[in-house]
């Protein structure tokens, strides 16, 4: 019988401690499906964030970097100037790449560091208990917008990802989702392509993953789907922001 | 470095550096290799020979967007395994202080140079000892230490540059190296056979660019890909139950080795003396050829000059003031490490102090005369 399907070598066979219908635990999966298939699982340095998947190196089977919040793309510079050679990642929540680190994946995205970020937009704080984010969009209810996101009160759904677009050193950018399975494979392509830009040496590159938190969006799994595609979709339009000419 | 530098250290001879470059070719010949600072006086002339040195050897010069970018690219760097450093002046050693707390936490040596100046907030580019707790006292938060060196001239701002690359490695813990803006801006000759490394290795080499004063550490912690090993993880959070009790054990057993074994100071006189003046850095200079003039005058003085601010010497302190010895600190502050020579004298002695903040460098006459009228009045 041949097998088609199974656990990529580069996830520990551990349960995760995500939420049921969290998007965390897909997109940990693609990134090492990714990895085993570019066989690099050896020359992988990743950086963990703050945030929910902060303990994602008890998940991933190579070596990893824990960052304080937001500082992830700063560790990750660090880390690649040293070894030009490996293959390094960051992974980051909204509120680690798009409030309080803002200033460091601005500018390593402009010094054009030859790295991948994997950024995970859930539209909410997850692992302080559901507050706003940035990228929170407009009458969403969190524990800090109980009346809902007042965009004049609030401030505006960050589009970081948008932003990063008019950077020079930048190479590839995309909008992916993980809320059903076309879009997953699409997310896992982009990834793909992210990761083999570095391979090559052409810089930076960031792939933008919107990830269902049904927890404290206060919906069901199923109905985190249709969440996204009613809520986020509008201000989170997906697809190719920046490509490599 | 110039043409007419390298010629002159080859031939064993003196070359005149500020207090900033010396720190920064020492971090050159330790080895270090990545460097990331942002601009601040007084510590300016730092990054701008690191801009220039590092390149020239091949190894990464960043001009970092900010201090905290700047040592969580140390943090990065040291991760990776490679000798690393960043610098400031007190402003962006606050910033810095949330990188300090997690290179702690994940046990990462690096070193860290602030010029000091004057605070608090803004205040202004003078020379100043205010940071003396923030450096001592752990800095940010947690319940940590860091090696805390105060040279008190441009050729120790070298050796004692070389000497913290070592001690971070040796004990993984960052290391801070503390000057003040006087300390970086003067110029001073310096002699790079003075390292006592260098003496033992550099005998049949004439070549200076490379790295070879200092000692190897292996690293089977970093991370540099997992090939022929496990995983390795760089972290400080630790989440079961008593593992971060455990970690924070360690953390202690490790600070009272350093205490124990790496202690440093500069005594003169200190038998023969009535009174000990207590200074460190810039302060020392002044405090020294003060404590000169006193005993030629035939007063019974002597003098004290902590290296090493943490781990500070409370058990020699506290010898002198078990056989009676009487103390005057001068600091560039309101009287910071004189708490920690109040720790070490313990009540069995009497403790004076002199400081002058806000950017004011205490006079040697006023010092003499300060010392001069205490033992004078003999009720010290
Ligand atoms: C300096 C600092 N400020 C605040 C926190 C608390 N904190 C931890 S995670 C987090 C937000 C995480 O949100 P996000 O990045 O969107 O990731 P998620 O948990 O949603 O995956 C915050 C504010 C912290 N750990 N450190």
């Amino acid at each position: 019988m041949q097998k088609i399907y199974s656990k990529p070598k580069s996830l520990r066979n551990v349960k995760t401690h995500y939420c049921p219908g969290c998007g965390h635990g897909i997109i940990h999966r693609i990134i090492c499906e990714v990895i085993d298939e570019l066989d690099i699982r050896e020359e992988t340095i990743a950086i963990a964030p703050v945030g929910c998947s902060v303990i994602a190196y008890d998940y991933w089977d190579f070596d990893v970097s824990e960052a304080a919040h937001g500082r992830a793309p700063a560790v990750a510079t660090g880390i690649k100037r040293v070894h030009p050679d490996k293959f390094v990642f960051t992974y980051q929540g909204d509120g680690d790449l798009a409030s309080i680190g803002t200033a460091e994946i601005i500018h390593t995205a402009n010094r054009g560091e030859n790295i991948s970020v994997i950024f995970v937009n859930n539209a909410v704080y997850g692992m302080t208990g559901g507050q706003m984010a940035p990228t929170t969009v407009e009458k969403q209810k969190t524990k800090t917008t109980p009346l809902g996101r007042d965009f004049k009160l609030h401030g505006f759904s960050f589009k970081i990802t948008e932003m990063l677009s008019v950077l020079e050193p930048v190479v590839y950018l995309e909008r992916c989702s993980v809320h059903n399975p076309v879009s997953i494979n699409k997310t896992k392509r982009a990834i793909k392509k992210s990761f083999k830009i570095q391979l090559e040496n052409k810089g930076f590159s960031l792939v933008e993953v919107v990830s269902p938190c049904p927890t404290y969006w206060k919906v069901t799994p199923v109905e985190a789907a249709s969440w996204i595609e009613n809520n986020m979709l509008k201000q989170y339009p997906l697809g190719v922001i920046k490509d490599v000419k | 470095m110039t043409e007419k530098n390298r010629k002159k250290i080859t031939e064993n001879r003196k070359i005149l550096m500020c207090g900033n470059e010396a720190v920064g070719e020492a971090a050159i010949v330790a080895g270090c290799k990545f460097y990331a600072g942002y601009p601040i006086t007084p510590q300016n002339e730092l990054t701008a020979y690191m801009s220039r040195r590092m390149p020239e050897e091949g190894r990464t010069f960043i001009q970092s967007e900010s201090e905290l970018a700047a040592i969580n690219m140390v943090f990065g760097a040291s991760a990776a395994g490679a000798r690393a450093m960043t610098s400031s002046s007190s402003p962006g050693i606050s910033l810095k202080q949330e990188g300090i707390s997690y290179m702690a936490g994940a046990e990462l040596p690096g070193v860290i140079i602030n010029m000091m100046r004057a605070g608090p907030g803004l205040g202004n580019i003078t020379p100043a000892q205010g940071d003396y707790f923030q450096a001592t006292k752990g800095g940010g938060h947690g319940d940590y230490h860091i090696i805390v060196l105060a040279p008190a001239s441009v050729q120790e701002l070298f050796n004692l540059g070389i000497k913290a690359f070592d001690l971070a490695d040796k004990y993984r813990t960052p290391v801070m190296v503390m000057g003040d803006g006087m300390l970086g801006q003067m110029m001073e000759p310096i002699e790079f056979q003075k390292t006592e490394n260098r003496r033992q290795k550099t005998e049949n080499k004439k070549n200076l660019s490379s790295d070879f004063y200092h000692q190897t550490f292996d690293k089977p912690w970093a991370l540099t890909g997992c090939k022929g090993r496990k995983a390795n993880v760089v972290k400080s959070l630790y989440l079961k139950e008593g593992a971060l009790e455990d970690l924070n054990n360690r953390l202690q057993e490790k600070y009272k080795k350093i205490s124990e074994e790496e202690v440093l100071f500069e005594e003169y006189n200190t038998e023969e003396a009535d009174m000990v003046l207590v200074s460190y850095g810039t302060v020392s200079r002044i405090c020294k050829s003060a404590a000169k003039k006193l005993i030629s005058e035939e007063f019974k003085v002597g003098f004290l000059r902590p290296i090493t601010l943490w781990p500070f010497p409370y058990k020699k302190i506290n010898q002198l003031a078990k056989a009676g010895k009487k103390f005057f600190v001068v600091e560039m502050s309101s009287g910071q490490m004189l708490e920690d020579v109040i720790l070490a004298v313990n009540g069995k002695s009497k403790v004076n102090f002199y400081g002058r903040m806000g950017g004011g460098i205490p006079e040697e006459s006023v010092v003499f005369a300060k010392v001069k009228e205490l033992l004078n009045a003999k009720n010290l």
